[in-house]
C-alpha cells in the first residue's frame, strides 16, 4: 500500500514552520476560498461525507461529533484542540506541530469556522517546549497576516486561539479531563452525559479534537471527500456499524526496529508490513515476539497476528482495543512479557486520576503482583487474579467514569492470554517451591515497592 | 404517571419528581448500596458502589431492553419505563470488587476508629464483600493530621468519596478541603495557613461514610452503639435544626443533624453541634431553696414548695411573670395559666431575647440566624394571646422599677450569663422574687424561691422557630437529681392529675390560641408551617 505524503508533504524542508514557506507550498488558499465561498454547513457536509474518524484513539467520527452541537445556540462555543499526546510511544502530533504547524491551524481555522466556535484552545502537553514554540510563533504570524483574530481576511468570522499548556498529566488527554484541566481544576474525567457537545468547557458547547484529525480536516476541505475516501479501507459489509477507516495516518514506529519514527501510509496498512518496509525490520537481525498496535492502551499483537491491517476494526478482531494512536511499538524475541507487562502497568498506576476506585485500586494491585512476580514470588493464582482486575475494570465493563481503565486492562489482558505460557514458566522457574501455593500472601516490604 | 421498574416491582413516580436510582430503590426498600452520592450533594459517580443493570421497557410492546454495561444507579435518572436490576450476579460481582479495592490500602484499624458501628465501609463489607482478602499489599496506618480546629483527618482510612470536598465547595463556599497527590496516593487535605474553619464544618464529619474524619470534640469519648438517639431540636438560635441528640446514661455525646428538607436540609452548625456542653457543667444549679426570714436560703423538699409558694403568692398582691424564649411553647402556656389564677390581671413580659452578631447565610441558604433562642415566636404569640401585646423586658423592668408589682416569677434558662448586677438591682424591692433557672446569677441570688430549671435535652415540649415552623419533640435525657423541668413542676403546681402530658398542653393551646390552631393535629417529626395553616384557613 502506498500514498503521495499528504500531513508530512513539507516536513523535512528547512521552512517548513514558517508562515512563508507553508503560504509557498499553497498554504491558507483552502481558508481563502472557504470564508469567501462555503458557509459552515458546507464543511460540516464534506467532513462528513469523508468519513473521517477521529486521530486521537477512539476514532469516533468527526464530521458526526460536530452535528452534536446545538443548532443556533447563541455561543459562544468552543473548540479545543488536543495536543496531549501522551500515548507512550506515540508522536505524530509533536512532528505535525513542530514542523508544519500552520498545516494544523489552517485545519483548527477550518474546524472552528464549520463548528462556529469563537475561540479555540490547543491544549498543549507540557514536555513539548519546542512544540509550543513553533505553535506560538505560528498563531502570532496568523494574527499578524489576519488569518486569526477579528474579521478573517476581511469575512464576519473571527476566532481567537490560545495554547495552554498542560502539566503533564496522561489524564488530560480524555477530553473531560482536557476540559477540566482547562477550566483550571483537577483533571477529573466528567461523568457523561452531558457530552462535551452540549455542556463541556465553561458550561458551553465543545468539540473536542485531535492534532491530526484537524490537520485532516484542511486537506479533505482542500481536496474533497471523495479524494480522502480513495485512500485507506471501505467499510466492512458485514458489519452494519462499521464506517469504514478512511485517509492517511500517521504512523509513529518505535521499539526494536531498525528505524523508528513517524511514517504516513493508507490506513489499513498491515503491521509486518509497517516493520519491513518503513521500520527495515525489527533490529539486530532478531525476530519480532509481539508488537503494540496503537499505543501501549491498546493490547499486543503477537507474532503470528503481525498481519493484521492497521485500520479502525483490524486490531480489534485481534483480540486489541484498537487502533488507538496507531503508535506502533515492537518487542523482540529476548523481552520478557513479565517486563513488559509491569512496564505497562506501573505507567497506568502512576496515571490513574484516582477518582474512580476500580481503577484507583485495581491499577495500584496488578502492579504490586507484577512487583511480586519479578521479585521470585508469583504464584500461577496471580494470573487469574490479574485477568479478574483486567475484565472488570473500564467502561466496557462500565465500572469506571473514563477509559483510563480500558486502556490499563487490555496489556493484562493480552499479555496473559496471549503469552500465558510464558508467563507461567517464568512463575515456576522464579519460584518452585510456591509457584502453587493459593493462600493470601503476606505483603512486601513497602521497600521494596519505592521506585 | 411514570412507572420505573425495579427488580420486577414497578414502582408510581410523580411528574414533577426527579430520582435517580439509588432513591427509586429506597421506595422499595431496596438499599443500593453507595458512598460519594449525597442526595444534598453534586453527583460524581466515583465511587462506583452503586454499579446496577438498567434498561428500558418499551411502553408499547413491554419488551425490556437491557444495556450490556453497569451503570452507576445515583447518576442513572428514573425515567417512565426505567429498569434498575439491583439483584444479579453481576451486581453483586461488582459490589464485591469495589469492596475488596477499597480495602486494599485501608488499615481495618476498627477497633480503634470512632466511626466503628456506623460506617458505611463495615456495613456494607458485611453484605456485599468478599471473605477473604487476595490482595498482597500492606494495608496503611492511621495517620492523623487536623484539618482544623473541629475536624481531624486519618489519611488512610479514606475511600476518596470526595464528599467533604463537594461539601466546602457547594455548600459552605468556602473550598477549604481540597484532593492532593494522584491514583492511589491521593489524600484529602487543606493548603497550607488555610485550616477547615467555617460555621458548618463539622457536618463533614457526618458525610464522611467512613471513619477519615473525626470529631475532635467527640474524638475516642464514647463508643456509637453504646449511645441512643434522640430526635431532638437545637436551641442555639432561632433556625431550629433539627437533630439527633445521642446520649448514654443521661449524658450528652453529641449532636448530628437531622434530615428536615423544611428547616436545615442534612446540615447544622458548629454553634449549635458543639454548644451543648453547658448541660453537664458541675455549676449548674440543682437544689430547689427557699429565703427564710433570717435572709438564708434553705433547701426545700419538691413536696413542700406547692403548698408554701401558692401561699406566698396568694398573698402577694400584684402580681407579674417573665417568659423566656427559651421556654418551650407549653411551659410558656402553663407558667401565664399559674400566674393568672391568682391575679387575672398579672402583667406578662418577654424575657430578654439574646442577639449575638449578625444571620449568617451559607450560598446553599442554610442561614445561622442571630438571634440565639429557640422559641421567641412561640412565647411571643402565647404572650399576644394573652396581654393582647407582647410586653417586653425593658418594659417591664421600668414598670417594676416603679414599684407597679408585689411578686415577680421570671423564668430564665439561659445557657450563657444573661443579667447583671444593675439589673438584677431592679428587683430589690419586690416583696415576692421566684427566679427558675439554669445557672447563678445576680438576680438568682436575689430570688425568694429558686427553682433550678431544666435544660436543653432535658425539655419535652414544642418550638416555634424563626419560620414560623413548630417542631415537637421529647426529652433526651433526664435532668441532674433535684430538678425539675418548667413543664413539670407548673403541671404539678397547677394540680393537673398524673403525670404531665404535654401533648394534652399543646392541644389545649391549639384549641385555645388561633396561631397555633393548627397544632390539634398530630405534627410531623419535621415539624408543622404555623402561618401557612393560618393563612390557609383565613382563606377558607
Amino acid at each position: 500500500m502506498d500514498c503521495e505524503p499528504v500531513l508530512l508533504a513539507h516536513v523535512g524542508r528547512p521552512d517548513s514552520h514558517t508562515l512563508s514557506g507553508y503560504e509557498a507550498a499553497g498554504g491558507y488558499t483552502t481558508l481563502r476560498q472557504t470564508l469567501r465561498d462555503a458557509t459552515p454547513q458546507k464543511i460540516v457536509d464534506v467532513v462528513k461525507e469523508s468519513a473521517l474518524r477521529g486521530r486521537g484513539g477512539a476514532g469516533f467520527p468527526c464530521g458526526l461529533k460536530w452535528t452534536f452541537l446545538p443548532q443556533n445556540h447563541p455561543g459562544p462555543i468552543y473548540m479545543c484542540i488536543n495536543a496531549d499526546e501522551s500515548e507512550p510511544g506515540t508522536f505524530n502530533n509533536r512532528i505535525l506541530m513542530e514542523e508544519d504547524p500552520h498545516q494544523v491551524l489552517e485545519g483548527t481555522i477550518l474546524s472552528c469556522y464549520a463548528t462556529r466556535a469563537s475561540t479555540a484552545y490547543i491544549y498543549l502537553r507540557y514536555e513539548y517546549p519546542q512544540c509550543l514554540k513553533r505553535l506560538q510563533a505560528a498563531i502570532d504570524a496568523c494574527y499578524d497576516a489576519g488569518y486569526l483574530g477579528k474579521n478573517i481576511l476581511g469575512s464576519d468570522y473571527s476566532l481567537e486561539v490560545t495554547i495552554h499548556r498542560g502539566a503533564a498529566a496522561y489524564i488530560c488527554g480524555e477530553e473531560t479531563g482536557l476540559i477540566e484541566s482547562l477550566e483550571g481544576k483537577r483533571a477529573w474525567p466528567r461523568i457523561k452525559p452531558p457530552f462535551p457537545a452540549v455542556e463541556g468547557l465553561f458550561r458551553k458547547p465543545t468539540v473536542v479534537n485531535n492534532v491530526e484529525t484537524v490537520a485532516c480536516v484542511r486537506h479533505i476541505v482542500q481536496r474533497g471527500a471523495a479524494w480522502f475516501k480513495s485512500i485507506g479501507v471501505p467499510p466492512d459489509p458485514d458489519n452494519p456499524r462499521d464506517i469504514g477507516s478512511f485517509g492517511p495516518k500517521l504512523y509513529c514506529l518505535s521499539g526494536h526496529v531498525e528505524r523508528p519514527g513517524c511514517y504516513e501510509a493508507p490506513l489499513g496498512i498491515s503491521c509486518r508490513e509497517l516493520i519491513e518496509r518503513f521500520g527495515g525490520g525489527v533490529w539486530k537481525g532478531r525476530r519480532a515476539k509481539a508488537a503494540i498496535p496503537g499505543g501501549i492502551s491498546m493490547g499486543l499483537l503477537t507474532a503470528a497476528e503481525l498481519d493484521v491491517p492497521l485500520d479502525f476494526v483490524g486490531p480489534v478482531k485481534a483480540g486489541c482495543l484498537g487502533l488507538g494512536t496507531a503508535a506502533v511499538v515492537v518487542l523482540d524475541e529476548t523481552v520478557r512479557m513479565v517486563d513488559f507487562l509491569h512496564n505497562s502497568c506501573r505507567f497506568f498506576k502512576h496515571e490513574s486520576c484516582g477518582q474512580c476506585t476500580p481503577c484507583r485500586e485495581g491499577t495500584d494491585w496488578a502492579l504490586q503482583m507484577l512487583e511480586r512476580i519479578r521479585a521470585g514470588r508469583g504464584r500461577l493464582i496471580d494470573l487469574d487474579l490479574l485477568l479478574e482486575i483486567g475484565d472488570s475494570i473500564g467502561i466496557m465493563p462500565g465500572t469506571t467514569i473514563c477509559g483510563l481503565a480500558d486502556g490499563a486492562a487490555w496489556p493484562i489482558k493480552n499479555a496473559i492470554r496471549k503469552f500465558r505460557d510464558e508467563f507461567e514458566h517464568t512463575i515456576r522457574a522464579t519460584n518452585p517451591h510456591g509457584y502453587m501455593a493459593t493462600d493470601p500472601v503476606p505483603a512486601l516490604e513497602m521497600h521494596a515497592l519505592q521506585h | 404517571m411514570a412507572v420505573a421498574l425495579v427488580n420486577g416491582v414497578e414502582v408510581e413516580l410523580d411528574s414533577h419528581e426527579k430520582l435517580n436510582g439509588i432513591q427509586v430503590a429506597a421506595r422499595l426498600g431496596i438499599e443500593i448500596p453507595h458512598y460519594c452520592w449525597h442526595p444534598g450533594l453534586s453527583v460524581v459517580a466515583s465511587c462506583r458502589m452503586c454499579l446496577v443493570e438498567t434498561g428500558t421497557r418499551d411502553p408499547d410492546t413491554g419488551e425490556i431492553s437491557m444495556v450490556p454495561k453497569l451503570v452507576p444507579a445515583c447518576q442513572t435518572p428514573a425515567r417512565d419505563g426505567t429498569v434498575f436490576v439491583t439483584n444479579s450476579d453481576k451486581v453483586r460481582q461488582a459490589r464485591a470488587m469495589v469492596e475488596e479495592d477499597l480495602l486494599i490500602h485501608h488499615p481495618i484499624d476498627c477497633p480503634i476508629c470512632d466511626k466503628a458501628g456506623e460506617c458505611l465501609l463495615q456495613d456494607y463489607h458485611f453484605k456485599h464483600g468478599q471473605g477473604q482478602r487476595r490482595a498482597d499489599i500492606r494495608p496503611f496506618t492511621s495517620r492523623r493530621r487536623p484539618m482544623g480546629d473541629t475536624v481531624t483527618l486519618f489519611v488512610d482510612r479514606c475511600v476518596m468519596c470526595s464528599r467533604c470536598v463537594r461539601f466546602t465547595r457547594e455548600i459552605t463556599g468556602t473550598s477549604e478541603l481540597m484532593v492532593v497527590n494522584r491514583g492511589s496516593h491521593e489524600e484529602i487535605d487543606v493548603f497550607p495557613g488555610y485550616p477547615l474553619a467555617n460555621r458548618l464544618s463539622g457536618n463533614v464529619v457526618d458525610l464522611c461514610p467512613v471513619g477519615a474524619l473525626g470529631d475532635r470534640h467527640f474524638l475516642y469519648r464514647q463508643r456509637v452503639w453504646f449511645m441512643t438517639s434522640h430526635a431532638g431540636i437545637c436551641t442555639g438560635c432561632s433556625t431550629g435544626c433539627s437533630i439527633w441528640i445521642d446520649e448514654n446514661q443521661d449524658r450528652v455525646y453529641r449532636l448530628k443533624p437531622r434530615t428536615n428538607p423544611h428547616v436545615n436540609q442534612w446540615w447544622m452548625c458548629d454553634d449549635g453541634r458543639y454548644g451543648f456542653d453547658y448541660i453537664h457543667n458541675a455549676e449548674r444549679q440543682t437544689r430547689r431553696r427557699v429565703r427564710e426570714k433570717d435572709g438564708q436560703h434553705v433547701e426545700l423538699e419538691g413536696s413542700e414548695l406547692p403548698d408554701r409558694l401558692t401561699r406566698d403568692l396568694k398573698s402577694a398582691g400584684r402580681l407579674a411573670a417573665v417568659l423566656s424564649p427559651h421556654m418551650t411553647v407549653e411551659a410558656a402556656y402553663l407558667l401565664t395559666q399559674f400566674i393568672r389564677q391568682f391575679d387575672p390581671q398579672a402583667m406578662l413580659a418577654m424575657g430578654p431575647v439574646p442577639v449575638v452578631g449578625a444571620d449568617e447565610t451559607f450560598p446553599n441558604g442554610f442561614c445561622i440566624h442571630a438571634e440565639k433562642c429557640p422559641n421567641r415566636r412561640g412565647v411571643e404569640e402565647v404572650l399576644a394571646h394573652a396581654m393582647g401585646r407582647i410586653v417586653t423586658w425593658d418594659e417591664l423592668t421600668e414598670a417594676v422599677a416603679s414599684r407597679s408589682f408585689d411578686g415577680v416569677w421570671i423564668a430564665g434558662g439561659y445557657p450563657s450569663p444573661w443579667i447583671d448586677e444593675t439589673s438584677a438591682r431592679t428587683f430589690d424591692d419586690v416583696g415576692l422574687l421566684i427566679v427558675q433557672d439554669v445557672f447563678d446569677s445576680p438576680l438568682w441570688r436575689r430570688a425568694d424561691y429558686q427553682l433550678p430549671g431544666g435544660a436543653f435535652a432535658e425539655q419535652e415540649g414544642s418550638y416555634v422557630n424563626v419560620a414560623d415552623r413548630i417542631q415537637s419533640v421529647s426529652w433526651a435525657i433526664r435532668p441532674p437529681a433535684g430538678v425539675e423541668t418548667e413543664v413539670r413542676l407548673l403541671w404539678r403546681l397547677l394540680e393537673r392529675p398524673g403525670l404531665c402530658r404535654v401533648r394534652d398542653v399543646l392541644h389545649e393551646v391549639a384549641v385555645e390560641i388561633p396561631y397555633f390552631h393548627e397544632a390539634v393535629h398530630e405534627i410531623p417529626p419535621t415539624g408543622l408551617d404555623l402561618k401557612t395553616a393560618m393563612l390557609a384557613a383565613s382563606m377558607d
